[in-house]
């Protein structure tokens, strides 16, 4: 006797938008490669209902001073390119498969070296003229000085369509006008909070920034830290998006290494918390583990410190998307 | 919410004078200002303005060459239904509509497989309107099964219970809210639930407060569909908040934006 196993495939009325970030000199900017994200017409991986067309990609940091308050375990893979961003943009593309530069303008932190616009602007230009691969640039994270740094590093990557973040509820306007103005695409934050994360892209649409061109960063918790908070609120956000909420119908992104090499599991050497094994091994995998789930929860871009977590990571994805390790 | 937009009728003087005349404007007019307001279908009804299956095609065909929203061709007439159909240029459509009258199911649900179209049936029979919960859920499930029978799927069908006017049979109302909760039980998903909004109106003072009320009432019960003045912003507004507070949508502060935005009309 055959037992009928019930279709529980669903067919989503709609499409998570794609994203392409980077852009050729056939289409106006300097990248020898373009990346392409989102499109799911499924939930992640879920190949036998619908279709992922775009592979989730990773992207690897870069900071425009040299990431001195990085731990030893992820400091030592750049030790000879940190003081120089091209060369270490150049060291996570050639040798360890970055497939995006992020460039994060920690410098211009007015708590911290507070570089100028112009400095700013000379790392990403340094950065861009390294290597090929479609740019990510993260402002230091103080609204004020984000908002005269972005006009000049902006213009600098005039056409390279790079994607720049962040916007928020509290301040979008400037980015908008510089992604409409010099081509770039744009990432959205909010603080773990689904409805601030449908807001700030409501907004954005309002001041004619295109949805099509915007990822969605919902806030990122390393493993152990609120991991569980984020990953519930990507899976509402893409399930409203298949059903056909436009306005949070868009690729997310992740930003794992920053979380995860700030906290005790990822540092914390052996002799100071006896039984967690070496930590040369379990910081790595603690970022790859923390990238897996999110991978698992709609993210399309990963942004990642540890080479081996990369490695892994990239492989994870392979696997996932139907390919060989 | 499936918003199908009233307007489009030719109880309305300019409607009925587009179709004697046979000037688009206005037609263009309201297909325009509904689908910018966010319409999912706009109603083409010719109503007892012109007994000539022909001027239903035209109206369809004005229509549709204004924009590109789907249509819900409306009619008592099976002919007028058939011509409307017909005229149709392959866009998504709804057949509004059958009774569960056996003689009129007969021939209505076939054009709707036909048209591949959705099927809106009314929970009255050949003894007309119902009087009470019973009768329309009986008429309705009447409808479900002849739909379902001939291959339509519940998502595919719209249930109406009848709404009637507050002022002159109030104690309908109740029985409209019970056998909408009653229509969403006949099948797991449930069929679509409609009414004619402006129906309950009619005639009434306070028009707009009745209207928004029970639209926020009946979608408690499940009511997921409605005839109505979709260019009303106050009725938009309702519906949006409605399905806030039913979880079908997550909350943002400009969530009235959003739903606008998802509805597809003006961004």
């Amino acid at each position: 006797m055959t037992v009928e196993i019930p279709d529980v495939k669903k067919n989503w009325p709609h499409t998570i938008n794609a994203v392409t970030i980077g852009a050729t000199s056939a289409e106006g900017g300097t990248r020898t490669s373009t990346v392409t994200i989102g499109g799911e017409t499924t939930l992640p991986f879920y190949h036998f209902e619908g279709t992922m067309p775009n592979k989730p990609v990773v992207a690897m940091e870069v900071w425009d001073i040299p990431a001195e308050d990085w731990p030893d375990t992820v400091r030592e893979p750049f030790a000879d390119v940190l003081a120089d961003p091209g060369a270490w943009a150049k060291a996570c593309v050639e040798t360890f498969g970055a497939e995006l530069i992020c460039l994060r303008l920690k410098g211009c932190d007015p708590n911290g070296a507070d570089r100028s616009p112009d400095e700013a602007a000379a790392a990403a230009k340094q950065v861009a003229e390294a290597v090929g691969v479609p740019l990510i640039v993260w402002g230091c994270g103080n609204d004020d000085k984000d908002n005269e740094v972005f006009p000049v590093v902006a213009e600098a990557l005039s056409g390279e369509n790079c994607l720049l973040g962040t916007i928020t509820e509290d301040n979008y306007k400037t980015l908008t006008a510089l992604g409409t103005a010099y081509g770039h695409k744009l990432i959205a934050e909010s603080p773990v909070d689904i409805n601030m994360a449908k807001q700030v892209n409501i907004l954005a649409l309002d001041v004619g920034f295109p949805s099509e061109n915007i990822v969605i960063y919902p806030s990122t918790g390393a493993l152990g830290y609120g991991l569980e908070y984020v990953y519930s609120i990507m899976e509402r956000l893409r399930i409203a998006g298949l059903k056909g909420d436009k306005v949070v119908a868009m690729p997310m992104l992740c930003d794992i290494g920053i979380e995860v090499w700030s906290i005790k599991e990822a540092k914390a050497p052996e002799d100071e918390v006896p039984g967690w094994g070496d930590v040369k091994a379990r910081g790595p995998m603690w970022e790859a583990s923390t990238a897996t789930a999110y991978l698992l929860a709609g993210a399309d871009v990963l942004i990642m410190r540890h080479p081996e977590a990369v490695r892994i990571t990239k492989e994870t994805i392979s696997r996932l998307m139907g390919g060989g390790a | 919410m499936i918003l199908i937009g009233e307007r489009i009728n030719a109880g309305f003087k300019d409607i009925a004078n587009a179709i004697k005349t046979k000037d688009p404007t206005a037609v263009e007019k309201w297909a325009v200002a509904q689908t910018e307001a966010g319409a999912t279908y706009l109603d083409v009804n010719i109503g007892a303005a012109s007994r000539d299956p022909a001027d239903m095609a035209w109206l369809v065909e004005a229509t549709q060459k204004a924009v590109p929203t789907p249509i819900s061709v409306d009619s008592t007439k099976i002919e007028a239904i058939e011509a409307g159909l017909e005229a149709l240029d392959g866009r998504q459509c709804l057949v509004n509509s059958t009774t569960a009258d056996p003689g009129k199911l007969e021939k209505v649900i076939p054009l709707a497989v036909k048209h591949n179209a959705m099927l809106l049936g009314l929970a009255m029979d050949d003894r007309g309107s119902p009087q009470n919960v019973e009768r329309r859920v009986e008429n309705g499930a009447m409808v479900f099964m002849a739909a379902m029978e001939a291959g339509i799927p519940p998502e595919r069908i719209i249930l109406d219970p009848i709404l009637m006017p507050i002022k002159f049979m109030q104690e309908q109302v109740p029985n409209v809210l019970e056998a909408i909760e009653q229509f969403t039980h006949l099948s797991d998903p449930p069929p679509h639930i409609s009414v004619g909004l402006s129906n309950i109106g009619n005639k009434v003072a306070e028009r707009g407060r009745v209207i928004r009320t029970f639209l926020v009432m009946a979608m408690a019960k499940g009511l997921d569909a409605a005839i109505c003045d979709v260019c009303d912003e106050e009725t938009i507004a309702a519906v949006a908040t409605a399905e806030l507070m039913l979880n079908k949508e997550i909350y943002s502060d400009s969530y009235i934006r959003a739903f606008r935005i998802k509805a597809g009309g003006v961004a």
